[in-house]
């Protein structure tokens, strides 16, 4: 039970992580439990689908289509996100003064929270079909039997979601002229560490070369086996043993998303008037 | 490095093809019982090659090693094939995380 509780919340934690992050950046957007859980919904399907077809998804393009299937959902999700930054900055400002002075009512519909639903169901996606596959596994194995897997199913689920839980929370406490500024930073970084793991996928499938093995290796100082290594990976793209090319995507999406940011975002000569 | 730049998808793709071809002459792994046979695998350093992983149990399995940085489902019944290294000379634990009581094993690259 306690090993299915440790898996299931080391899948569960990054979705969660990423659910959170989303929630906050759509603070006061009507609709957007809509697309935020049935992200999450269409998310879970998925993991049963792909699980179900993980042999064949293991077959694909001469062995390696699970890496590019993985590549395909990291680098989709950057997309999304850089293009949710880039729409933030350049509307991000009227919608925090709309916050203020004239409700919440007015943001209905007009931001693209379908870029959000499809990053929060491809995070989903991504660790729930592990985990369908391995409760899966554990049950057609006949280990331990099948009410201890729920309950530690159960509890991994719960303890993962009340990680999340303490990250949204701990974001709402930012105060609402600056809480864009924030998830903006956060959604910059977790898109550069997906784009960093992307590459990871593309270098398994031997697509792309390494560009040097384990550039650096701090595994002895922090492990991303550990709750701390574990939740840095998810939100700054933390590696201990970082290929040349992670660090290449990392630091070129930082710079592309950033820059798509300021240049066609708003002038910087407004800003300071607000 | 051996690679002077990143390849094409295409010649990248008959790459793949034409290793995946010979994989039968490279480096085996059997999981039965949620056990690695050999537990111990010496592999060449300072070269690729292909690790093939064959799941002989009932249920899915994932190979998973944070030193190689693999992380990857072997379905039930069914191989899987990785292209791997060059490795530096050393040993690389890796474990089945499916069942990581038993599941443990380690290449050994000379």
């Amino acid at each position: 039970m306690l090993a299915t509780a440790i898996i299931v919340f080391r899948e569960v934690i990054e979705a969660a992580l990423v659910i959170s992050i989303v929630m906050a950046a759509s603070r006061g957007v009507a609709r957007r439990g809509l697309w935020v859980w049935g992200g999450v919904g269409l998310g879970l399907v998925g993991s049963c689908v792909v699980a179900a077809f993980a042999d064949r998804l293991a077959e694909a393009a001469a062995g390696v289509g699970q890496e590019l299937f993985n590549a395909a959902i990291l680098f989709t999700a950057v997309g999304m996100l850089g293009w949710h930054n880039v729409w933030m900055r350049r509307h991000g400002r009227e919608l925090a003064m709309e916050m203020k002075q004239v409700g919440q009512a007015v943001l209905s519909g007009t931001r693209p929270l379908y870029a959000l639903g499809l990053v929060v169901g491809l995070a989903v996606l991504r660790e729930g079909s592990e985990v369908v596959l391995f409760l899966y596994g554990i049950a057609t194995g006949g280990e331990g039997g099948t009410g201890a897997m729920l309950l530690g199913g159960a509890v991994g689920l719960g303890l993962g979601a009340a990680v999340g839980l303490a990250m949204y929370f701990g974001l709402l406490r930012v105060p609402t002229r600056h809480l864009f500024a924030v998830t903006s930073g956060l959604i910059l970084f977790l898109a550069a560490g997906l784009a960093s793991q992307g590459a990871a996928c593309l270098v398994d499938a031997d697509w792309l070369p390494p560009l040097g093995r384990a550039v650096w290796n701090t595994s002895d100082l922090l492990s991303e086996d550990s709750l701390a290594g574990q939740v840095l990976h998810t939100l700054v793209g933390y590696v201990s043993r970082p290929d040349g090319v992670q660090i290449v995507f990392y630091l070129a999406t930082l710079v592309i998303i950033a820059s798509l940011m300021r240049r066609f975002g708003d002038k910087p000569g407004r800003s300071a008037s607000s | 490095m051996r690679h002077p730049a990143p390849r094409l998808a295409l010649s990248a793709a008959a790459l793949v093809f034409a290793c995946a071809a010979t994989a039968a002459e490279d480096y085996v792994l059997t999981i039965k019982d949620h056990q690695f046979t050999p537990a111990e695998l010496e592999v060449p350093a300072g070269q690729k090659f292909k690790l093939t992983v064959k799941n002989e149990d009932a249920s899915p399995e994932e190979f998973e090693s944070k030193t190689l940085k693999k992380e990857k489902i072997v379905p039930a019944k069914k191989q899987i094939v990785m292209p791997m290294g060059p490795l530096e000379p050393g040993s690389y634990d890796f474990v089945g995380e499916f069942h990581e009581a038993t599941a443990k094993g380690r290449l050994i690259a000379k």
